[in-house]
């Protein structure tokens, strides 16, 4: 199984599951503080190429996450969105305040 | 013609982990209606959000049940999820976009906004001391 939480210089990638809801985002953020604390963390990177599904808590997570990070311009970033997640984050408003790339597959030409 | 329709309640503990149970069971008896995929995914955080909201809001973290009624009439779908928890104050202000009372829990406040965005109505019914009913209706396969 490939690492969920992957350390690149200052950058956090976290890989993020099939499912993004309320229990497993209170996991990451658990997780996401712990390494926070042991070392400094610049960006962090959500990778969403597996997740299927996400509700409100998952945007709670990257805005929980955004706070934490001093709130600066491109700290968040979130990689291959599927049209459903894409949804979900400009419903938010969170697409004004993170880097989104959309998934590959479905990226405009 | 007789109409199509079909009922079923789902009572479960309000422990996070059955939110998955909750929105895979609501998924599942929906394709009796032959849904497309971004309605089944629409639904999904839908159940979602409202049986978080039971967890999180209704009873606090305390382990006690919740009740998911679903029910369809023709192509018309019906889910009312129910908690006998503390009852929301005001209505209006809890489903405001951005609005909660647990910010420190990084809970987003878009719960509501979600559950109205992807469903085609959405009722709260709320009693202070009471419980907390939401029901949601979609037309599927339009």
């Amino acid at each position: 199984m490939k690492e969920m939480f992957k350390l690149e210089g200052t950058t956090l990638v976290i890989l993020v599951p099939e499912e993004l809801d309320h229990p497993v985002s209170d996991w990451i953020r658990k997780e996401a503080e712990k390494l926070a604390g042991r070392t400094y963390i610049r960006t962090i990177v959500f990778d969403f190429s597996q997740t299927q599904f996400m509700d409100s808590s998952g945007v709670g997570l990257l805005m929980g996450r955004y706070r934490s990070l001093g709130m600066r311009k491109g700290c968040i970033q979130a990689t291959g969105v599927s049209s459903h997640i894409d949804r979900l984050l400009h419903l938010s408003g969170l697409h004004r305040y993170i880097e989104i790339h959309r998934a590959e597959e479905e990226e405009k030409p | 013609m007789k109409e199509n329709t079909n009922e079923m309640l789902l009572v479960f503990d309000s422990l996070p982990a059955n939110e998955g149970l909750a929105r895979i069971t609501a998924a599942s008896f929906c394709t009796q209606l032959n849904p497309t995929l971004e309605e089944i995914a629409d639904l999904k955080t839908a159940v979602s959000e409202a049986v978080t909201n039971c967890i999180i809001h209704g009873y606090e973290n305390q382990i006690k049940k919740i009740e998911m009624k679903l029910y369809y009439r023709e192509q018309v779908l019906y889910v009312d999820i129910t908690d006998h928890g503390v009852g929301i104050m005001d209505v209006q202000k809890a489903m405001e976009p951005m609005y909660t009372t647990k910010p420190d829990k990084d809970r987003s406040g878009m719960g509501f906004t979600f559950m109205e965005a992807f469903m085609d109505e959405v009722e709260v019914e709320s009693e202070t001391g009471k419980g907390t009913t939401v029901h949601m209706k979609k037309t599927i396969g339009r």
